[in-house]
């Protein structure tokens, strides 16, 4: 299970649609217990692809992310980005792209501009299992 | 001599390379790994020669990317 607060989850989806029509990404770090995540905080990164189709993070501002965290006293729980058009899954690329079968990769889906979709996922290899994520607050 | 890896002092031997470095970590993919020093990235086809100073702060991050 991971959770994340209605702010943090709106902060994601503001960003997502003021990226449009772009894919949005960032990465999202906090407090592990057990089987448990809590995200703490949402990183908003440059998607250096600048594209409607792809994402990738920027490395200077991923490394300027992983400080933060560190200082911070966060874990890296994984990231999470943008579908403008298509449903929040992994597509095949976000699996063959996925490196960390204890990464939660978050995927948040515009195809109905109203009605944002985030969703978490656990991917290793080709399998992906959706994980529960819970918005608080 | 002393590096910090991932925020970890570590001693290691004098004049390791980035690519000793990756191998005795375990970095897993490391074909899918960039290496900062001291905050400025090195290119990947000189991990074999960059060799760390004592005092280097590395890290490893994993590209992230993905598509529709």
């Amino acid at each position: 299970m991971i959770r994340i607060s209605k702010k943090d989850y709106q902060k994601i989806v503001d960003h997502a649609i003021a990226q449009l029509p772009n894919e949005a990404c960032g990465l999202i770090a906090g407090k592990i217990d057990g089987a448990d995540k809590q995200i703490e905080k949402v990183y908003l990164l440059t998607n250096t692809d600048g594209s409607n189709e792809h994402f990738s993070l920027d490395p200077k501002e991923q490394l300027a992310a992983i400080k933060d965290m560190r200082s911070n006293g966060y874990l890296p729980l994984g990231n999470w980005h943008s579908h403008p058009e298509t449903p929040s899954r992994p597509s095949a690329e976000d699996k063959r792209l996925a490196y960390d079968k204890n990464a939660s990769y978050l995927i948040l889906s515009l195809a109905e501009k109203d009605r944002p979709v985030l969703n978490s996922f656990h991917i290793e290899g080709t399998d992906a299992t959706k994980e529960e994520l819970i918005v608080e607050g | 001599m002393k590096i910090t890896v991932a925020g970890e002092q570590k001693e290691v031997k004098e004049g390791l390379t980035i690519a000793e470095l990756i191998e005795q970590e375990n970095v897993e993919n490391p074909q899918y790994v960039s290496v900062s020093v001291n905050d400025a990235f090195a290119k990947s086809g000189d991990f074999a020669t960059y060799r760390l100073k004592n005092g280097d702060t590395v890290e490893f991050l994993y590209f992230m990317g993905g598509g529709r």
